[in-house]
């Protein structure tokens, strides 16, 4: 016997590994260009004492409500501060707390998912009941709460109540998400095979789960990060958030600005500007990272 | 089914006593006496004697129990307890401003609707064109820009472009249905502009899972003409999650009047509850989270019905 | 004879004229703003001007301030009256004929129910007016058209006390059948009838044509809109209202002024109303005199009034009392007190001096304010500066006014340092100066001390008939006070006003709580 006559050639093509990084921003380009602006708050951020013209605390009798010029970019506001350097400065709280808050939360979240997941029973009951309760609160009215009966705490710069306020209504919502996702793996059969072979809980968690919720957790991750800025700068506009003089966008929205929206128009319209250019690169971000990862989760 | 339905009822009273407790603890500890505000607020000079007294008529020198127990039963008997700064009945404070916020709320959700469904389609059915690019630009925009920074911007636009002045009073849509909507449009506008994009995202979402679906390609290759493929069989399916985000949104609309009615300076149940927790005015805010807390709560119910009446599968688990 | 008919005509008109073109016209209904709302309608109960706004147009007093005048009395519901020689019997002749809104006529029998109730109030009663009148001894009605005040011992402030805005007028038989009838109902002998109250939007009152005052008031009605900040800046410059009767910040004049043009009437004048700095005395280091006046000497007044009153609605350096009162010490006398001196860096040094033997060079503290914008954030901030200039860091912390009174808790007080207010209706030591008395006697004493000299000289003054020498014990008392620094004066508000041109009638005094009737104001349209 001799070889089939004229065999087919079949060439097949390894296709080069491109770098993942790479990758997304040939197949997301909003994503990257969110991801762009982000880099560059964080940039801004961090060296912002650099790069603002002026001191934002400065205060300077003599310009006040100063028009936009070549002096002041975007203007003074009531106290003669300069608009520029007080939004370049706002985006260091809007990150710190934006992330942080987002980072607490939804790990907070993510665990207490697992668990209920996982102990099921009784234990899912009480922790989804106590997950309604929060969930049913006005998120203007937790936040108002956690931050009036915290009061303030200043560690490193940072106000932790405030964080917490804000990173409280992330949890039963991040909680939910990942449960359902470790619902689906907690009935697999080998979860319970692993416990008849003797593994600890822990183990299995972190083994099996864990890396099934990672997708979700990072997407609702990237997310929160621009809801935790909008309700930071909505607390600060209550005047619940960070108070004067320190330079925070929602901040600079509130009180005075109001006053002197008419006459001072540049006041409300730059620091909103910049919010919503942070949350509007966050969500872009978040939305291409969710498409890249797994578009079948429904957020 | 029913036992479905009673189970769920059930479930919900362990919920809102739960909110019950949470706002009453935490108003006593968020510090703050209403009666300290209302007599000293101002610079009176009032004896120590007056105020004591006053907070023996307000009940607050009982211990926090009592004062619970107080409370509860009288919300399961309908009294919904009197504010601690006007002393009229809580019932008839929310009652009077309660029609300014519901009807911003629906109005945002009309407008909500109208502009999510068409675009929201569109965006589906021409995923990855230009329309579908834009559209998605428009709603995260929508998520992005903060609703009391936009009505700021509306007003100050308003205002420049066309010399117009936010209204002094309030005109009850009864009595005058041109004003009430022209001064009620600019509010609905600032709070609906997000409230679309939630759901533009969503009917986007749903419609391009439902199009995947296999019933679709039969109906496809069976040669239904395409608008009515979509229409009779993706639509119907792909609206009720949007149904369920629409409903969602309006309970958390209903909490995040607050900061709207500020900018706007509507004499709504938003600006009632902001004035109620700078006043320490527990009984106030107790009912008003309360109140909100049950929207929610019940807004949840039924969609869950809704589902469950809806997807025969959810019912018998 | 036709020539003389002509000539006194015309004689008359010429006279007449001028009168003719100022005569006030009636009719019209006058919106105007008001930023706050008041939580019931019991005046004597009472303490901030969103009440009085709205509200005391509804009522009379007994005497009230004489508008062009000020601060000279008149009577308003009383004719006439005289007072003893030793000061301690006031008699009132009121006028006959004044009718309630109801209908029911006011006898000196509602006086009598009215000031009892200031001064002794029953159970379940609130009077915040205890104090003023502990002088009362008794009040008797010898006729239905006179009362007669008995003082125990002479007090300086009594009679301007009768012209307060708090003491509305109630009916004796409303109050016997129920003592808290005034605080869900309104009944009272101004020009005024109550129409509604929308909570949360507006507050309307329509003229009274039996008012005591024929002819009078020139207006249909009014109506009182609540609303805050920007949105009354933006419908005073749009017409929607004619006035705001508090005052406004000098930016918000000069936009007003921007935008109603020549339709803009701007009136100023010095505010019975000053910001105070008090210590927490039971707390360390501001149990120690020296850290308070150092603190008070750190501040240059002068140069900050300068900068101040173009941001803020303060501009006046003064004392304990308002300057240009003339109870007031003088500028000259003023530049000699500890923390007023011109020479500001004489005072800082002393300052530093002051601190470190105290043993406290490097203070951090914390200084605590209201909430509200103006004018507290600019002079907190303007403050905080000024103690940065002896080397102190100090943390600005803006609390809501609830927080902001806990803070200040009498049983306990947590703050170091905090930014206060004192205002009053009317010039008077008996008032501002209680802001200062020891803590067991004035529930106004928010820093807790206790000095007995202070008292002593409260009571001399309060009981010293002559003017020159109740300003003398007064110049004594501010002068202990600097020293001690337990609460040290640091500025004094300044009022603007800015009317519609349409508003008339209406005078300009130093304090906001005052002058609300109405009666006078007419719409010139």
């Amino acid at each position: 016997m001799s070889a089939i006559p004229n065999p087919l050639k079949i060439t097949y093509k390894v296709p080069k590994r491109r770098h993942p990084a790479l990758a997304f921003i040939i197949q997301q380009p909003l994503g990257a260009a969110g991801l762009a602006v982000i880099i560059l708050m964080i940039l801004a951020a961090i060296f912002a004492r650099w790069v603002a013209p002026y001191d934002p605390l400065d205060v300077d009798y003599a310009n006040l409500l100063a028009a936009p010029s070549l002096e002041h970019p975007l203007g003074t506001d009531n106290f003669g501060r300069d608009v520029l350097s007080r939004v370049i400065h706002g985006s260091q709280t809007a990150l710190a707390v934006g992330f942080l808050s987002s980072l607490i939360g939804s790990s907070i979240g993510a665990m207490i998912g697992v668990a209920s997941a996982y102990f099921g029973g009784r234990t899912d009951m009480i922790i989804q009941r106590l997950m309604d309760v929060i969930l049913a609160f006005p998120i203007i009215v937790l936040a108002l709460a956690v931050v009036s009966v915290l009061g303030k705490n200043v560690v490193f710069g940072i106000d932790w109540n405030l964080i917490i306020a804000i990173g409280l209504p992330m949890v039963p919502k991040v909680a939910r998400v990942v449960r359902s996702s470790a619902l689906a793996i907690r009935e697999m059969p080998y979860i319970d095979a692993a416990r008849t072979a003797g593994f600890s809980h822990l183990r299995i968690i972190l083994r099996h789960i864990v890396p099934n919720i990672v997708a979700p957790y990072l997407i609702m991750l990237t997310a929160f990060v621009g809801q935790a800025i909008l309700l930071e700068a909505s607390l600060s506009f209550l005047g619940l958030g960070v108070t004067e003089p320190t330079p925070a966008w929602g901040l600079m929205l509130s009180g005075s600005a109001i006053d002197f929206y008419q006459q001072a128009p540049w006041m409300i319209v730059f620091p909103g500007v910049a919010i919503s250019l942070a949350v509007f690169a966050f969500n872009l971000f978040g939305d291409s990272l969710r498409d890249w990862l797994d578009p079948r989760i429904k957020l | 089914m029913l036992r479905y339905i009673s189970q769920r009822l059930l479930m919900m009273i362990p919920t809102l006593l739960g909110v019950a407790i949470l706002v009453f603890l935490m108003l006593r500890m968020m510090g703050g006496d209403p009666v300290e505000v209302m007599l000293r607020g101002e610079g009176a000079n009032v004896s120590q004697e007056i105020i004591e007294a006053e907070r023996v008529r307000l009940g607050l020198d009982q211990p926090v129990p009592v004062q619970f127990a107080k409370w509860l039963g009288g919300m399961m008997t309908g009294d919904f307890g009197v504010s601690m700064w006007t002393g009229k009945p809580v019932a008839q404070e929310i009652a009077s401003r309660l029609q300014l916020s519901l009807q911003v709320a629906v109005m945002a959700t009309i407008l909500a609707v109208l502009i999510a469904i068409p675009l929201g389609t569109l965006s589906a059915l021409y995923k990855d064109s230009w329309i579908d690019h834009l559209v998605r630009v428009i709603s995260i925009a929508g998520l992005a820009v903060p609703s009391f920074w936009l009505g700021m911007i509306i007003i100050l636009t308003l205002l420049t472009l066309f010399h117009w002045h936010p209204p002094v009073m309030f005109t009850p849509f009864f009595e005058n249905p041109r004003e009430n909507l022209s001064q009620l449009i600019w509010p609905a506008l600032a709070v609906g502009y997000r409230y679309s994009a939630v759901a533009t995202r969503m009917m986007r979402s749903t419609l391009l899972e439902v199009l995947q679906e296999d019933y679709i390609r039969t109906a496809r290759a069976k040669g239904v003409f395409e608008r009515l493929v979509v229409i009779r069989h993706a639509l119907r399916n792909a609206l009720l999650p949007v149904v369920t985000v629409v409903g969602l949104e309006f309970a958390f609309l209903i909490g995040g009047l607050v900061v709207t009615e500020q900018v706007f300076n509507l004499n709504g149940i938003g600006k009632l509850f902001v004035e109620a927790v700078s006043r320490s005015d527990f009984t106030m805010v107790q009912a008003l989270v309360l109140l909100v807390a049950s929207f929610f709560i019940i807004i949840n119910f039924v969609i869950d019905l809704l589902y469950a009446w809806l997807d025969p599968r959810i019912r018998y688990r | 004879m036709k020539l003389r008919y002509a000539a006194l005509a015309f004689a008359l008109t010429a006279v007449a004229g001028p009168a003719l073109a100022q005569s006030p016209k009636s009719g019209g209904t006058l919106s105007f703003a008001v930023s706050a709302e008041p939580p019931n309608y019991d005046c004597h109960a009472q303490s901030s001007f969103a009440f009085i706004h709205p509200v005391r147009p509804h009522y009379s007093t007994l005497l009230k301030f004489d508008g062009p005048n000020y601060p000279q009395v008149t009577g308003d519901l009383a004719e006439s009256w005289t007072i003893s020689p030793d000061g301690l019997t006031f008699t009132f002749k009121l006028r006959k004929g004044v009718k309630f809104h109801d209908g029911s006529a006011f006898t000196s029998e509602d006086i009598r129910a009215t000031y009892d109730r200031l001064r002794n109030p029953s159970e379940g009663v609130r009077s915040l007016r205890v104090e003023s009148y502990r002088d009362i001894a008794s009040i008797e009605t010898p006729d239905a058209h006179t009362v007669v005040f008995k003082l125990s011992k002479p007090n300086a402030s009594m009679l301007a006390n009768f012209a307060s805005p708090w003491d509305c007028v109630y009916s004796a038989a409303k109050l016997k059948e129920d003592p808290k009838f005034p605080e869900r109902n309104i009944l009272g002998t101004g020009p005024f009838t109550f129409v509604e109250h929308q909570a949360g939007s507006h507050w309307v009152g329509r003229k009274f044509n039996d008012y005591f005052e024929p002819g009078k008031p020139y207006l249909d009605g009014y109506r009182s809109v609540f609303m805050r900040g920007a949105a009354m800046v933006n419908a005073l410059s749009a017409g929607q209202v004619l006035a705001e009767f508090r005052g406004h910040s000098p930016a918000d004049r000069d936009r007003l002024v921007q935008a109603l043009g020549d339709r803009a009437v701007v009136l100023e004048s010095p505010w019975v109303c000053s910001l105070v700095v008090s210590f927490n005395t039971s707390k360390k280091p501001f149990d120690d005199a020296r850290v308070r006046r150092a603190l008070s000497l750190a501040i240059d007044r002068w140069a900050g009034a300068e900068a101040l009153q173009r941001i803020a609605l303060v501009r006046h350096v003064g004392g304990v009392l308002r300057p240009g009162y003339e109870l007031a010490t003088g500028n000259d006398d003023l530049a000699k007190l500890p923390g007023f001196s011109r020479d500001i860096k004489a005072s800082r040094e002393e300052a530093r001096r002051l601190l470190k033997e105290a043993g406290v060079e490097k203070l951090n503290f914390k200084l605590t304010n209201r909430n509200v914008a103006m004018p507290y954030t600019p002079v907190g901030v303007f403050l905080i500066d000024q103690w940065r200039q002896i080397g102190l860091n100090v943390e600005h912390e803006q609390l809501e006014t609830r927080l902001y009174l806990a803070a200040q808790q009498r049983g306990n007080p947590t703050y170091d340092a905090a930014l206060d207010f004192n205002c009053d209706f009317m010039d008077e030591p008996n008032l501002q100066l209680m802001k200062y008395v020891s803590a067991d006697r004035s529930a106004l004493n928010y820093s807790g001390h206790t000095d007995r000299k202070l008292d002593n000289l409260f009571d001399q003054q309060s009981g010293e008939l002559d003017k020159a020498k109740r300003k003398a014990i007064v110049a004594e008392f501010e002068k202990h006070l600097l020293e001690e620094a337990y609460v040290i004066p640091t500025i004094w508000w300044h009022r603007i006003i800015v009317l519609h041109k349409e508003l008339k009638g209406w005078d300009m005094m130093p304090s906001h709580y005052v002058g609300q009737d109405l009666t006078n104001v007419w719409l010139d349209r």
